[in-house]
């Protein structure tokens, strides 16, 4: 297929339904409301359900519903939205159900602004909701990307029966890029996703047996049973830490003497200034978390090699990714960390300024 | 070979378009595109800019600081984006809504009214079409046949008067990018 120009919005959201999605609640925000607009314009009309709530709050729990009925479901927010979904998220986590939900991060706290930032880490990444959850966590940095993570996102959701995160920023919702999309799900590949979760999901009792029903909930009053549930639910996480870890590698060599750690748009711009210090003959890693749950730990760690005197984190926020880095590093070397935030984004030039200081 | 650009100008004199034909065009030349668009509570008379890349290698930030070229189509682009084009780049001005122009001298300055050029050509809102044929006639970014071709086939059925002009204000552009 010939690659199409479009903003990350829209090729996430045309992804999803090319993935089968066919259900997708939300309620409308800058910067992501392209995502939602072309829901509007295209479930319809490939016979799925677009529905625009009368809240984020409301949103989410439709999605709870949906998700209980086995089915592909997707919403999307910009951050103010997503902290009003928290709850539902959590207890979508609690009842052990396959959803995705896009982040199209602005500046926080509070209202903020609609430019693009990376403060959601902390929420994305260590709980959000209330109780002991994890989300998967997906941060692309391309366009491309982006829509590449609305499959991978319903696979990981359905594999596990866990909400799935996928965590953009206005700078990725709102950019254009040229995007090559997989082909669209064929009914019969549609009849297999809507049937792989009769063992549990709510469905119409076809032989009127009782023992048959399925409960979806995620309220356990006894607490030797809720011990039980959320032990399990740790256990299943461990797996996921152990199997669903994504990261890039980007220039990392025996020779580098610093080594980067950016995630999302950051990493894009990181690039750039490590792409100018090559030319000059300076050699600079980096390391990309793709998965920022499941943290690339190990990946950070390796990456140190023997040369690198010290590590630089890059971020959209006031450094809420450094402690995951500190963690990685071990105290090895000194982790430094530079960001921008209230929605600017910083340039090329002011990385690559703060990189070639850690040269002299 | 990596080419940065910003566009700028008031919203609706078609600002963003210009990036995104240039990035569709050079996409379709097989190269590199990314497109960012300034957003936020904007609206028709404010101000509005874009940055564009086309390349050869894999584009790593989309976000431009030092243009290679800059299309002002109104003053205050000039103000905000003049000094950081780069040395050699290329600045293209509207006349008509940049009064005080440009007083840079290691840089090349293209100035034509552009406003007026639209207006003789029948439709003020092919402004931004004169910008992409000066851009086409000076660097050779992207071929005009790839604009001719991406504006025909959603244009002709439609709108196929609008088209000409369209296609009579590149080829103009072009003339005055090539003097």
């Amino acid at each position: 297929m010939a690659k199409i120009l479009m903003k990350g919005n829209e090729a996430v959201a045309e992804a999803a339904i090319r993935s089968g999605c066919r259900l997708y609640f939300a309620y409308p925000i800058t910067p992501q409301s392209e995502l939602i607009e072309y829901m509007a314009k295209m479930m319809p009309k490939v016979g799925g359900t677009f529905l625009q709530a009368e809240s984020e709050v409301a949103a989410i729990n439709m999605v709870y519903g949906a998700a209980g009925c086995g089915k592909r479901v997707m919403t999307s927010s910009s951050s103010p939205g997503i902290s009003l979904k928290m709850e539902g998220i959590s207890y979508i986590a609690g009842a052990e159900l396959p959803c995705v939900i896009v982040n199209v991060q602005r500046g926080g706290p509070g209202l903020g602004d609609i430019q693009p930032a990376q403060g959601d880490y902390f929420q994305a990444t260590k709980g959000g909701g209330h109780g002991d959850y994890r989300t998967i966590v997906l941060a692309p940095n391309s366009v491309q990307e982006f829509a590449d993570m609305a499959s991978e996102a319903f696979e990981l959701a359905d594999k596990y029966r866990t909400p799935v995160m996928i965590l953009a920023d206005g700078m990725l919702g709102q950019m254009m890029e040229p995007v090559e999309f997989k082909t669209p799900k064929t009914q019969e590949e549609m009849d297999e996703l809507g049937n792989q979760h009769n063992s549990w999901c709510i469905r119409p009792n076809e032989d009127g047996d009782k023992k048959h029903h399925h409960e979806i909930n995620s309220l356990e009053i006894d607490p030797h049973v809720l011990e039980q549930h959320v032990n399990e639910l740790y256990e299943k996480y461990a797996v996921i830490e152990d199997k669903e870890i994504r990261y890039e590698s980007y220039n990392v060599c025996d020779d580098n003497e610093v080594l980067c750690v950016a995630w999302g748009t950051s990493s894009r711009i990181v690039k750039s200034a490590i792409n100018e210090l090559k030319a000059e003959g300076k050699n600079v890693g980096l390391i990309r978390p793709i998965t920022v749950w499941p943290y690339p730990y190990e990946a950070v760690k390796n990456a140190l090699g023997k040369k690198v005197k010290s590590v630089y984190v890059f971020e959209l926020n006031t450094g809420q990714m450094l402690d995951d880095v500190k963690i990685a590093v071990e105290g090895k070397v000194p982790v430094e960390f530079w960001g921008k935030v209230g929605g600017i984004v910083f340039t090329p030039a002011e990385i690559k300024a703060k990189l070639e200081a850690c040269f002299k | 070979m990596k080419t940065e650009l910003i566009c700028a100008g008031f919203g609706g004199q078609g600002v963003l378009t210009i990036g995104k034909f240039i990035a569709k065009a050079g996409m379709k030349e097989g190269k590199n595109v990314s497109w960012l668009p300034s957003y936020g509570p904007e609206m028709r008379g404010g101000t509005a800019n874009v940055s564009t890349v086309v390349a050869d290698e894999p584009i790593a930030s989309p976000i431009v600081s030092y243009p290679d070229i800059l299309v002002a189509l109104n003053q205050p682009s000039i103000d905000k984006f003049g000094d950081s084009v780069r040395e050699n780049g290329v600045m293209i001005i509207n006349t008509n809504m940049c009064p005080h122009g440009c007083k840079r001298t290691d840089i090349q300055i293209i100035s034509a009214p552009m406003s007026d050029i639209a207006t003789e050509i029948g439709s003020p809102m092919v402004l931004n079409m004169i910008a992409i044929g000066i851009i086409i006639g000076k660097t050779g970014l992207i071929k005009y046949e790839t604009m001719e071709e991406d504006l025909t086939s959603f244009m002709k059925a439609k709108n196929p008067e609008l088209l000409e002009k369209n296609l009579i204000a590149i080829k103009h552009g072009m003339e005055i990018g090539k003097q």
